[in-house]
C-alpha cells in the first residue's frame, strides 16, 4: 500500500520521478507514522481532559474548568508541565534501563496503532497477520513494565511492575482467545478483512456481536479481559494507590512519567478499536456501503463512525473505572485462569461448532434469507 | 551492497550479531535479557525481510512475551534481588568452546551445501492459511506431539506448585 502511495505521489508530482522508488516509500512511511503518532498523541491528550471532566461528573465535582472554555485547553497546559519539569532519576536507580523502560512502553503502545482500520481506505498498514500482530508488539509492554519496576530500585515499583506483568501475561490468553471467532467467521487475521466481513446490507445485524450467541458473549469476554490488559480499574492492581503508592511508576517524573500515561490512554484506545473492528463492524456505517461512496465521502463516513464507536467504548471504560471498586490480587488471577480462560475456549468450540454447521451464516443473515 | 534491502539486511544482522554477543558476554543478567530482546527483534526483522511476517510475530510472541518474560520473572524473584550480584559467571570454557565449534561447523557447512541455496526472488504472499492448513494436514503428528509436550510441562508445572503438605491450605484459593 506504501509503494502504491509512493507510486501515485511520483505520478502526480512530475518533479519527484529522478528519486528512487524505495526513498518515496520510505517518505510517505514516514508521513503515514507522523500522522498516525499526531493523531495518536491528540486523542491521548483529550482523553486525560475527558478522563477527569467524567470523573468529576460521577464524584459530584467540577473537574478541569479553568484553562481555555471549559477547561478544554487542560491537557496543553499538563503536556508543557510535564516537558518543563525536572527529570529526577532516584540516585541507586539503574541509569540506563530506568531511560530505557519507558521507551519500550511507549513503542509497544503506539505501534499497534499501525494496523488499526480508521475507515476504508485509512489504515497505515494493512498487515495481513493484523490481530497477531498486536498481541505480539504488545509483549514489549511487559518487558518495559518489568524493567521500569526493576531499575527504580523501589520496592513498590517492583511490586507494582511484577504484578502487572503477571496480569498481562495472564490476560493475554483470553484476549486472544475472545478474538479468534472474529478471525474465523472472516477467515483472516487481517483487520480490514474482518472488518468487511461484517458487510452487507443487515445494518447493524451484520456485525459479528449478533452473528451468533458465542460471539455476543466473546465481545463481552474480550471487552473484560481487555480492560485488565490494559490495567486499568477494577483491575488496576498494578498501581493500586492504597497498597503500592502508584505501581510500576512511582519514581518517574516529567516526560518519562507522560510517556507511561501516554501509553495507558494508547492501549484503551487500541483495545476499543479491536473490539470495534471485530465485534462491532468497525467503519462500516449503517444501511449504507462506505466502500461505494465517493473515495473522499466514504473514507469521511467511515472514519466518523469508527472513531463514535471506539471512542464510545474508552468512555465505557472511564465510566466503569469511576464506578467499580479494585479487584484483589489472587481475585485476578483467579478470575483469568479459572473462569476467563475457560470459557473463552468453550466459545472458541462454539463458534467453530457453529460455522461448520451452518456453514458460515450467522442468524441475522439466515433470518434474513426465510424472507428472501 | 545491491540496494536498500541488502542494506536493511545488514543492519539487521548487524542488531542480532551483536546484541547476541552482548548477551553472552554481559556480566549482568538483567542487561544480557534486554541485549536478548534486542537479538530477537532483530531475528524478527530478519524473518519479515524474507516475508515470513507470521513467522515474525510468532517469534516476538513467543520468545519476548513468553521467554524473555520469564527469564526476567526467574531473576527477580530470586532472593538476591536489592544487589546487583546477579552474574553470570563463565564454567566449562573448554567443552563450551568445543561444542560451538562444532555447532558453527554443521552450520557453516549448511549454509554453503547447494541444497540451501535461497530463492532469488522474494514474493510477499500471505503465509498465515498455508501454514495453518500444513500443521492441520502434513504435519499434524509433530503438531499434536508438541502440543502434548507442552500440556506435559503445564501440568508438571501446576503439580510442583502445589504445597506439599494437604493440610495447608492454599492461599491463592481462599475466599476471606
Amino acid at each position: 500500500m506504501m509503494e502504491s502511495l509512493a507510486v501515485s505521489l511520483v505520478n502526480a508530482v512530475p518533479a519527484l520521478s529522478g528519486v528512487p522508488l524505495w526513498t518515496m516509500t520510505l517518505l510517505v512511511m514516514v508521513v503515514v507514522a507522523a500522522v498516525v503518532l499526531t493523531f495518536a498523541l491528540l486523542y491521548a491528550g483529550l482523553a486525560t481532559y475527558v478522563e477527569r471532566k467524567v470523573a468529576g461528573d460521577i464524584q459530584a465535582r467540577i473537574g478541569p474548568n479553568r484553562v481555555g472554555p471549559l477547561g478544554l485547553l487542560q491537557f496543553l497546559a499538563d503536556g508543557i508541565k510535564l516537558l518543563l519539569k525536572e527529570d529526577i532519576i532516584p540516585a541507586k536507580a539503574d541509569r540506563f534501563l530506568f531511560a530505557l523502560a519507558p521507551y519500550l512502553v511507549f513503542i509497544g503502545s503506539f505501534a499497534a496503532f499501525v494496523v488499526v482500520p480508521f475507515g476504508v481506505g485509512l489504515i497505515a498498514s494493512d498487515l495481513n497477520i493484523g490481530v497477531y500482530y498486536v498481541m505480539a508488539i504488545s509483549s514489549l509492554v511487559v518487558v518495559g513494565v518489568m524493567l521500569a519496576g526493576w531499575s527504580s530500585n523501589n520496592k513498590w515499583a517492583l511490586l507494582g511492575g511484577m504484578r502487572a506483568a503477571a496480569q498481562i501475561v495472564s490476560y493475554e490468553v483470553p484476549v486472544g482467545m475472545a478474538l479468534l471467532p472474529a478471525v474465523l467467521i472472516a477467515g483472516s487475521l487481517s483487520l480490514q478483512d474482518i472488518v468487511r466481513s461484517q458487510g452487507g446490507l443487515l445494518g447493524i445485524f451484520g456485525w459479528n456481536l449478533f452473528h451468533n450467541p458465542f460471539t455476543f458473549v466473546s465481545f463481552f469476554l474480550y471487552y473484560t479481559a481487555a480492560l485488565a490488559e490494559t490495567n486499568r480499574t477494577p483491575f488496576d492492581i498494578p498501581e493500586a494507590e492504597s497498597e503500592l503508592v502508584s505501581g510500576y511508576h512511582v519514581e518517574y517524573s516529567g516526560i518519562r512519567f507522560a510517556f507511561f500515561f501516554l501509553a495507558e490512554y494508547g492501549d484503551m484506545f487500541v483495545v476499543s478499536a479491536l473490539a470495534t473492528a471485530c465485534f462491532l463492524g468497525g467503519w462500516h456505517v449503517p444501511f449504507l456501503d462506505a466502500e461505494a461512496l465517493p473515495v473522499a465521502w466514504g473514507n469521511l463516513f467511515s472514519l466518523g463512525v469508527f472513531l463514535a464507536k471506539a471512542l464510545g467504548l474508552v468512555l465505557l471504560m472511564m465510566w466503569i473505572r469511576w464506578t467499580l471498586p479494585r479487584l484483589r490480587v489472587d481475585q485476578l488471577m483467579r478470575m483469568s485462569w479459572k473462569y476467563l480462560v475457560p470459557i473463552t475456549f468453550f466459545n472458541l468450540l462454539g463458534v467453530s461448532l457453529w460455522l461448520l454447521v451452518f456453514h458460515g451464516k450467522g442468524i441475522p443473515r439466515m433470518i434474513a434469507s426465510l424472507f428472501g | 551492497m545491491k540496494g536498500p534491502v541488502d542494506l536493511v539486511f545488514y543492519v539487521l544482522a548487524a542488531v542480532t550479531v551483536g546484541s547476541a554477543i552482548l548477551v553472552a558476554t554481559l556480566p549482568n543478567i538483567i542487561y544480557a535479557a534486554v541485549a536478548l530482546l534486542f537479538a530477537f527483534f532483530g531475528v524478527a526483522g530478519l524473518y519479515i525481510l524474507v516475508s515470513a511476517d507470521f513467522l515474525a510475530a510468532t517469534q516476538v510472541l513467543v520468545y519476548v512475551g513468553g521467554i524473555l518474560v520469564l527469564i526476567m520473572f526467574a531473576v527477580f524473584l530470586s532472593s538476591r534481588i536489592s544487589s546487583v550480584e546477579l552474574s553470570n559467571p563463565v564454567h566449562f570454557r573448554l567443552p563450551a568452546a568445543a561444542i560451538c565449534l562444532a555447532l558453527f561447523g554443521v552450520l557453516a557447512h549448511t549454509a554453503v551445501s547447494p541444497a540451501f541455496i535461497p530463492k532469488p526472488q522474494v514474493t510477499y504472499q500471505p503465509t498465515t492459511a498455508e501454514i495453518g492448513e500444513l500443521l492441520m494436514t502434513r504435519y499434524l503428528l509433530p503438531f499434536e506431539v508438541a502440543s502434548v509436550l507442552l500440556l506435559a510441562a503445564l501440568i508438571g508445572a501446576a503439580l510442583l506448585s502445589r504445597p506439599d503438605r494437604p493440610d495447608i491450605p492454599r492461599p491463592d484459593m481462599e475466599e476471606p
